[in-house]
């Protein structure tokens, strides 16, 4: 960890630069602010655009673990935050059973309860172990893809750094976690949670950026491939008739598809048969080849 | 710099001269509230807490700040970036906004001339009916006079939406399903740890999404109130799981308008945001733009799409097969209900409903309230 990475959003962006992420400015100031300010960050945008490769390239610039969240439809609390080992917990009660003598009835409720929501039955889940591992990165990715439920259930624990286990007693962070959330707005969020956090919507980047992201996350790769890549990327992402527009992800995986194959230029035949790393869409492969035809005989 | 120029005083954009720092943040987070943005109280201070935290000595550092604190989606750019230009004359050069995710272009087509079919003759009154109450669930919404019109509008109340489901994630107690181990060991534990009966769940039933596309064009101008008046009442249903959008020369998203409980004033507020009243059909395209920019992202996904709409497309009508096609790929059910399937001598020979008809589950009526109680029937169902 750099000691001066967050004195200002110029050292971070050069700090976040350095793991080969590269934020524009204003996304290295909301980053900053996200981080001084104690606040969550979400990040909406379209998919392949960094928004998850960012919480990755914060923890490894903090130093500190990278927790993810996964959401998904139907998500509950109890896998974001912990649930019991009840397999075991059973198996236990049946062995004390065995082994149980003449004790009072009262006083053995009570010993088995203390033993069996113990520390050893406990198995716990992204959100609790963001709050007893702290500092940390909490990735919650695809927030848009749970319900209002879980969402005012997270909104409560970005909003004390606790939760607290009947069992157990509260669990709270004596650091707060860095907290970044996604969304690919599948549906709005509610505003009380967008309150809560900083808000920003990342585009795509353009022709400069994205080729300098190719260059800084694949240095091995030659020059004028990235380049004929990314111009060609850039030229397709601008069609509004594409069903789903490759992001950066998809540049990379398709730069990094063609250097295994040990090319130096783009030409018909191997864009064609790499195509399927960067377009998912018979109807969109289409467009590319037009695209890439326009581009060779320009 | 793209300073737009500041337009003067039309929503208080402009920044008074000799004020404090303090004032002018305070004041230009209120211009924002001013412009429609969702700036409440906390936000303001979380803008200031920003603010104080970049420092006021590079503007851009001050636009970001605002930008995270101040708006809460892309669509609120736009009216950011114009408060912000009239406020502090300009905006960072590397603030690419756009005012939301770009749009089909919007190229009017003229308006439907010769009106073929939906000249309100084939008006059929079912005799067979008891009180002017029922009569009138079947007769035909286009043709009704003001009276009768706003004693259906009474009537609508008697619609019952009821939200399709699925089979959630979560669990509930039941009889029958799998070992609900939490459950049992408690129940163990209240018994001084004999083991008792096994405890059982299964999976709970969760609504199913619900989509409806409401053609507002100039064919359906005396549909459109009902239809949408439908959409209301499907929306009250299940205000969580149901989405509206009016179909036209474009695509608007109406669904925040019909949330409001009261009829007239959510039809009021939808009519607000709707540009392209009685316009022409682009139901192709307006169908891949809801895809792209709502459908594929999970919209769609498993829900119950209605298209509302008398299929009058003149352009492009294998886009429009192809679309439904999509549609239909992603979408659990799709229901096309037309006003005029149900009328005597119809035929479904409109080159749009030709082009989508083998993209769709179910084609049914949509003239009347009883044609309308049907049709959330197939909803239901679904």
């Amino acid at each position: 960890m750099h000691a001066d990475a967050l004195t200002s959003p110029d050292t971070l962006s050069a700090a976040l630069a350095e793991t080969a992420y590269l934020a524009d400015d204003g996304l290295a100031t909301v980053t900053w602010l996200a981080h001084t300010l104690q606040r969550p960050l979400l990040l909406e945008g379209e998919p392949g655009t960094g928004k998850t490769a960012l919480a990755e390239a914060i923890a490894q610039l903090l130093d500190v673990p990278l927790i993810r969240l996964q959401c998904y439809e139907g998500i509950e609390a109890s896998q974001a935050l912990y649930d019991w080992d009840f397999p075991r917990q059973i198996l236990h009660l049946r062995a004390v059973e065995a082994l149980a003598q003449e004790a009072t009835a009262g006083q053995r409720v009570e010993e088995l309860e203390a033993e069996l929501f113990d520390e050893r039955f406990l198995q716990a889940r992204p959100v609790l172990r963001a709050l007893r591992e702290a500092p940390c990165v909490l990735l919650v990715d695809e927030i848009d893809r749970a319900d209002d439920e879980f969402e005012a259930f997270l909104l409560e624990v970005l909003s004390t750094w606790s939760v607290s286990i009947p069992e157990l007693g509260v669990v709270a962070a004596d650091t707060p976690p860095f907290v970044v959330l996604t969304s690919n707005r599948t549906r709005e969020l509610h505003d009380a949670l967008k309150r809560r956090c900083l808000y920003h919507w990342i585009e795509h980047p353009g022709l400069e950026r994205e080729l300098a992201i190719v260059r800084a996350r694949l240095p091995q790769v030659e020059e004028t491939l990235a380049r004929e890549v990314v111009t060609l990327v850039q030229q397709v992402r601008d069609d509004e008739s594409l069903v789903k527009p490759p992001g950066v992800a998809e540049t990379l995986d398709w730069v990094r598809a063609l250097a295994a194959l040990g090319r130096s230029r783009l030409d018909p035949e191997v864009a064609a048969a790499t195509m399927g790393a960067a377009v998912k869409y018979r109807e969109d492969a289409e467009r590319v080849r037009v695209a890439l035809d326009r581009m060779l005989a320009g | 710099m793209s300073a737009d120029a500041p337009d003067a005083g039309a929503d208080g954009s402009t920044r008074p001269e000799g004020w404090g720092a303090g004032q002018v943040l305070a004041g230009f987070a209120r211009a924002c509230r001013g412009a429609g943005l969702p700036v409440t109280a906390d936000r303001e201070r979380t803008f200031l807490q920003a603010c104080a935290a970049v420092g006021l000595g590079e503007q851009a550092r001050v636009y970001w700040a605002g930008r995270a604190t101040l708006t809460a989606s892309p669509a609120d750019l736009g009216a950011y970036d114009r408060v912000f230009g009239g406020w502090f004359g300009g905006v960072p050069l590397d603030a690419v906004s756009r005012e939301e995710p770009p749009r089909p272009t919007t190229v009017q087509s003229p308006l439907e001339d010769g009106r073929g079919e939906d000249d309100a003759d084939g008006q059929e009154m079912l005799h067979a009916l008891a009180s002017a109450q029922e009569v009138l669930r079947y007769r035909d919404v286009a043709g009704l006079s003001p009276a009768d019109r706003a004693a259906l509008r009474r009537q609508f109340t008697t619609l019952r939406p009821r939200p399709p489901t699925r089979r959630g994630r979560r669990h509930t107690r039941s009889r029958r399903g799998e070992v609900d181990g939490r459950a049992t060991v408690r129940a163990h534990l209240r018994n001084l740890g004999e083991p008792t009966r096994i405890r059982w769940r299964e999976q709970a039933v969760r609504r199913r999404g619900v989509v409806l596309l409401v053609d507002v064009s100039g064919s359906m101008s005396s549909y459109a109130d009902a239809l949408l008046r439908l959409a209301h009442t499907v929306v009250q249903s299940a205000p969580a799981s149901t989405e509206v959008f009016t179909v036209g020369t474009r695509l608007t998203h109406v669904t925040r308008a019909l949330r409001e409980r009261d009829p007239d004033r959510a039809l009021l507020a939808a009519g607000e945001t709707v540009p392209d009243w009685s316009g022409g059909t682009r139901l192709g395209e307006a169908v891949e733009v809801f895809l792209r920019r709502w459908g594929r992202r999970g919209m769609a996904r498993g829900a119950v799409v209605v298209v509302l709409s008398d299929g009058w497309e003149r352009q492009a009508l294998e886009a429009l097969g192809e679309q439904m096609r999509r549609l239909r790929s992603l979408a659990h059910r799709v229901v096309w209900a037309n006003p005029h399937r149900g009328k005597a001598g119809y035929a479904p020979v409109q080159a749009g409903i030709v082009a989508a008809l083998p993209h769709v589950d179910d084609f049914v009526a949509g003239h009347s309230l009883a044609t309308f109680e049907e049709l959330l029937d197939v909803i239901a169902r679904a």
